[in-house]
């Protein structure tokens, strides 16, 4: 979307954009060739890294032996062929990353509106109290809690090696940050709002049904994209909980990276298919996640 | 709030049992009230402590006991294995890795982050594909990231030696991350690389809160854009900033997956942080005492520089904001 943003080097003739923007954008617009030759020099060293895995993907491991910093020829489409083959250990991967990332997404949605809605919206003794609870809980990252969780997961709860045994964990972690974003914006909707529903009848939980749950949506694809993105991209907690067919995707780059270290244009190859899921989601949900990590930032 | 929506609609005509009859109804509708608060509060509240406080309280247990793992703790050490712990020069050095991430990834990606920020923040071509580009490192798992990194780094064959060999330098022998002094500045250098998009994604979205009222008037004045950028926007960034290093200093404390795929904690211990330590104890040896008092000395470290970032740091944008 912002990603198209349209050329603006006529903006100081422009006398649209002129009387609303002001002196600023006339004085200030940047149009000096340093300055492209510095976003230049930062889009190189951003996209660099990633574009010469995707690129190697592309070699073979002769050509990357031989010429490391040459670009592929000819291009050898083998090493992606390989990866996506049906018989590929990726798709498995790739169907664990999204079942538990989509549960854990569920998970904290569902349960954080929930507790978000009366910690808003109700007048009742200790009701501070019960939200210092959800504070607190942001002051607990999962790395301290991560070896007995591995225990209690497997030992006690019988849930290792399963979607179930990473998503709750997961979603209990995220539950803190959804709940301290959600209520602020739960308070914000108007009184008038209840008053009506109740005068036509409904009961608080009616108006959480009918009314706060489709007003919320854009508060809850906030919370929801956070809780995917985190869930996709998790390292630590699958590490220790999923072994063979119930590996994610970054746990099986990471296998991949070790077990085929000789294979180096196959791991780029491995590597760029498992970063495409989180780009396109990215670019898909760009506007959420960053209005998102803003409103982290404020909360 | 709404006027207290104690009961449904008021007493009716009906009232024809006694006049206790409101008081009673009153009682139904608290009642109500509260089993209703906790059908919506109690699901999130079960999950929490089944995976946040049941883990925590083990931890805590675990760390002053020698356990193996199975069957009950019984051999009760006291607090030998926070001990242990505080005495073992990885652990120690550990805490010291953590610290040289956290201080040092604020000294680079502050000023980058905001050098960056301020070159996008004028109207340019381009300027949108250039503010999601910057942000794609960030959105990448970190294991990802590290496992291209980990090929770009690789001695002589990797991309990073043949670049500098090019222009006749030549990286270490056993390459940045198998040398103990250079390993954890490259990961160093990495982490920026994967989250500096994050800062500057976070200080544009402060620097459009600007009121351009400010810039309009200081140009009127006829200041350069240096003094405006150094004398408005920069200082009313500060709220940002300071809640940018804050995450940037919780996420440093925790640092693993980079490490982890990077180097493993190694060579020689060189960038163990305090979470691959703890791992490697729970994990690979199987102490779980340790692992525990681990947990432990890293969740007080955390706790404490957090209150006193909140305390010296935060604390200023109350003051300020609060009127």
């Amino acid at each position: 979307m912002s990603a198209v943003t349209t050329p603006a080097r006529t903006s100081g003739r422009n006398p649209a954009r002129a009387s609303s923007g002001g002196a600023r954008k006339k004085s200030f617009s940047g149009g000096s060739p340093l300055v492209y030759a510095i976003a230049l020099v930062v889009v190189a060293v951003t996209l660099g890294p990633v574009l010469y895995g995707v690129l190697g993907g592309f070699r073979s491991n002769a050509q990357l032996a031989e010429d490391p910093a040459g670009l592929p020829s000819p291009w050898v489409w083998d090493n992606y062929a390989g990866v996506l083959a049906a018989d590929s250990p990726f798709w498995g991967y790739f169907l664990n990353s999204t079942i538990i990332a989509v549960v854990t997404t569920a998970v904290v949605v569902v349960f954080g509106i929930m507790a978000a809605y009366p910690l808003a919206r109700y007048r009742f003794k200790g009701r501070e109290a019960l939200f210092m609870v959800f504070v607190i809980g942001l002051l607990f990252p999962a790395t301290v809690a991560i070896i007995p969780l591995f225990i209690l997961i497997t030992q006690n709860y019988q849930m290792g090696n399963t979607w179930w045994g990473v998503a709750l964990p997961q979603a209990a972690f995220a539950l803190p940050m959804t709940v301290v974003i959600l209520r602020p914006f739960l308070q914000a909707l108007p009184t008038e709002l209840e008053e009506a529903a109740q005068l036509d009848g409904a009961s608080r939980i009616g108006f959480f049904w009918r009314i706060l749950l489709p007003l919320s949506g854009p508060g809850m694809v906030t919370v929801g994209v956070l809780a995917f993105v985190g869930s996709w991209n998790a390292y630590l907690l699958p590490l220790l909980l999923l072994q063979g067919d119930m590996r994610t995707l970054p746990l099986g780059v990471a296998d991949f990276s070790s077990e085929h270290s000789a294979d180096t244009a196959g791991v780029f190859a491995f590597t760029t298919l498992a970063m495409i899921p989180a780009l396109v989601f990215f670019l898909a949900m760009q506007k959420r996640i960053v209005n998102g990590l803003q409103g982290a930032v404020k909360g | 709030m709404l006027p207290p929506p104690a009961g449904g609609p008021p007493p009716g005509p009906r009232a024809g049992r006694g006049h206790r009859r409101p008081e009673r109804r009153g009682r139904a509708a608290a009642w109500r009230k509260r089993a209703e608060i906790a059908l919506f509060v109690t699901p999130a509240l079960a999950l929490l402590v089944a995976f946040v406080v049941v883990p925590i309280a083990t931890a805590v247990q675990m760390s002053l006991y020698k356990w193996k793992g199975f069957g009950p703790m019984v051999d009760f050490v006291g607090l030998r294995n926070y001990v242990s712990v505080l005495t073992n020069e990885v652990f120690t050095d550990a805490v010291v890795h953590n610290l040289i991430i956290v201080v040092g990834s604020i000294l680079l990606q502050l000023p980058l982050g905001l050098a960056i920020a301020l070159l996008l923040n004028r109207k340019m071509w381009g300027q949108g594909l250039l503010r999601t580009i910057i942000f794609v490192p960030y959105v990448l798992a970190e294991v990802i990231a590290g496992v291209v990194w980990f090929q770009l780094l690789q001695p002589q064959y990797g991309v990073i030696d043949t670049l500098l060999a090019a222009v006749g330098l030549h990286g270490p022998e056993q390459g940045f991350l198998g040398t103990p002094e250079y390993a954890l500045w490259t990961v160093l250098v990495v982490l920026t690389w994967k989250y500096l998009g994050l800062a500057v994604i976070l200080f544009l979205a402060g620097l459009q809160g600007v009121p351009d009222e400010l810039y309009e008037a200081a140009q009127l004045d006829g200041a350069s854009w240096w003094q405006v950028q150094r004398r408005i926007t920069i200082p009313l960034l500060g709220p940002t900033m300071r809640t940018w290093g804050f995450l940037s200093m919780i996420g440093s404390l925790q640092l693993f997956d980079m490490v982890w795929i990077l180097t493993g904690g190694g060579p020689a211990n060189a960038t163990t942080t305090m979470a691959t330590f703890l791992v490697n104890e729970g994990t690979k040896r199987q102490n779980f005492g340790i692992a525990g008092a681990a947990s432990v000395v890293l969740f007080v470290i955390a706790l404490v520089l957090a209150l006193a970032y909140q305390k010296f740091i935060l604390s200023r944008d109350s003051k300020e904001g609060g009127r």
